[in-house]
């Protein structure tokens, strides 16, 4: 987790080689004002995306754990002891009351999803001689696909998620609605139990899918064309 | 037959410390059985608190070999006997004797929080559905290991502040009850704390009855206290659509 925060950082700061098209590196989705017509010479359009999906991950319920035991010991691990000393306050208090936020970062996560959702569909159409597109498969179309897929059960196994579309409810057979409710809560509830498995593989292909297209637009590597 | 070397807490509060026993392991022994070789054979004063030996009563919780966990579901020949096997009582619970130790502060937490209530003229009819979710809560068997391994309780000791995830449980299994009409999200962030909690699913870990205590109580919990307390957007919707205020 420490590797990826590194490089993720050194990513935000780069402000280049995001774009090999048909591809766009997700830490740079969607592209804001690449030509710097606004924004200063010195600010990556990635550090205004970044904060998004870096906050709904420091909320999350499952990075909420690792982050205490790995980084604060807080505990270190199951009956170990800890410092005695410290003034725990949990997330009772600021400044971790504001992992409560997470559902925003939530509502945030889906609209970034549908970004990258369009530039995992936009990685098929390459560019012809004649300037229009043509349908064609890639391994970076491939890999931004599999990082879009992993992202979305990422999102969708979210325990907020889970809460907010049928959790919070007490009853589910007194209306159909909430009947309807009871099916989608069902299957958010499947996702949930696989929330670590998501948050770490959507982790690391995230990670990966930006490092292809760095790869790829440095022109360090050549995109292999499958089709 | 081989031989275990246990190394058993004895005292009290005050006073107290490890002594080692050797016991002859029988096939299919679990740790419970080697206390009562203990008891019966080398040590007859040795306190131990116990029940059923079928994993559910909840009443003999230790820590062995340092994790917490119930002596008569943990099998002598599930641990290395290379080394000297520990027991010892629960270190969030003060000690009366050796092994038992007072659990009372479990049943003054248990106290605070208002027991089922229906609606007046409640219609007693449940379906499966809506029970499921509750169900799970209903296997506790308040071993209350889950109490003792909780780092809030176990070291930074804010008994008085925080319920703890037994309780959790209980919150709910009661708030998700299609039947019950009161709402108990003011005392979860009051009276039982629960943003003392941060999610490190010991509580989990340690369940001996498998309860997902933190996805499926805390979690769901937790963020039922956002819907009334954190959440703007929800607090308006809540005026709008004229619901009451958390009791």
């Amino acid at each position: 987790m420490g590797g990826f925060s590194i490089y993720a950082t050194f990513r935000a700061f780069e402000g280049k080689f995001y774009e090999a098209a048909p591809y766009l590196s997700p830490f740079y989705s969607p592209l804001i004002d690449p030509h710097h017509h606004w924004l200063p010479l010195w600010f990556s359009p990635a550090m205004l995306i970044l904060a998004f999906p870096l906050g709904f991950r420091a909320t999350c319920y499952y990075y909420r754990k690792a982050l205490y035991r790995a980084f604060l010991l807080d505990p270190p691990a199951c009956a170990v002891g800890e410092s005695p000393h410290r003034n725990y306050r949990g997330e009772a208090k600021f400044p971790f009351i504001l992992q409560n936020a997470h559902r925003y970062f939530l509502y945030a996560a889906v609209v970034f999803l549908c970004f990258l959702w369009y530039d995992a569909f936009r990685a098929f159409w390459f560019p012809g001689p004649d300037k229009t597109l043509h349908f064609g498969i890639g391994l970076g179309s491939l890999v931004l696909l599999v990082n879009i897929v992993l992202l979305s059960l990422y999102l969708f196994s979210c325990h907020s998620l889970r809460h907010l579309i049928g959790g919070k409810m007490d009853c589910f057979s007194c209306t159909t609605f909430n009947l309807k409710r009871h099916g989608a809560w069902k299957k958010a509830s499947f996702l949930n139990e696989r929330h670590m498995l998501f948050a770490w593989a959507s982790l690391i292909s995230v990670g990966f899918a930006d490092f292809y297209v760095r790869m790829v637009s440095s022109g360090i590597i050549k995109d292999l064309r499958i089709l | 037959m081989a031989d275990a070397i246990l190394e058993v807490f004895r005292g009290n509060q005050e006073v107290g410390g490890a002594k080692q026993y050797t016991v002859p392991i029988t096939p299919g022994m679990v740790v419970l059985d080697a206390l009562h070789y203990i008891q019966a054979h080398l040590e007859p004063d040795l306190a131990v608190r116990w029940n059923c030996k079928a994993g559910k009563c909840g009443s003999c919780s230790a820590e062995v070999n340092g994790k917490p966990r119930l002596t008569c579901k943990t099998r002598m020949d599930a641990l290395p006997t290379d080394k000297p096997i520990t027991v010892y009582p629960m270190k969030s619970f003060p000690v009366i004797k050796d092994l038992v130790t007072d659990v009372s502060w479990n049943y003054r937490v248990n106290r605070k929080i208002p027991p089922f209530t229906p609606k007046p003229g409640t219609d007693w009819k449940m379906y499966q559905e809506d029970m499921d979710r509750v169900q799970e809560f209903r296997k506790c068997i308040e071993c209350f290991l889950c109490q003792n391994v909780c780092h809030v309780v176990r070291d930074h000791h804010k008994k008085e502040e925080f319920g703890g995830p037994r309780f959790f449980v209980r919150v709910a299994s009661l708030e998700m009850h299609p039947l019950d009409n009161v709402s108990r999200a003011k005392l979860l962030k009051d009276e039982l704390g629960i943003g003392y909690c941060n999610i490190t699913k010991c509580c989990t870990e340690v369940c001996p009855e498998e309860i997902k205590i933190t996805d499926n109580a805390i979690i769901p919990l937790k963020e039922r206290v956002v819907d009334e307390f954190y959440d703007p957007i929800m607090k308006l919707v809540r005026k709008i659509r004229g619901a009451p205020k958390a009791g």
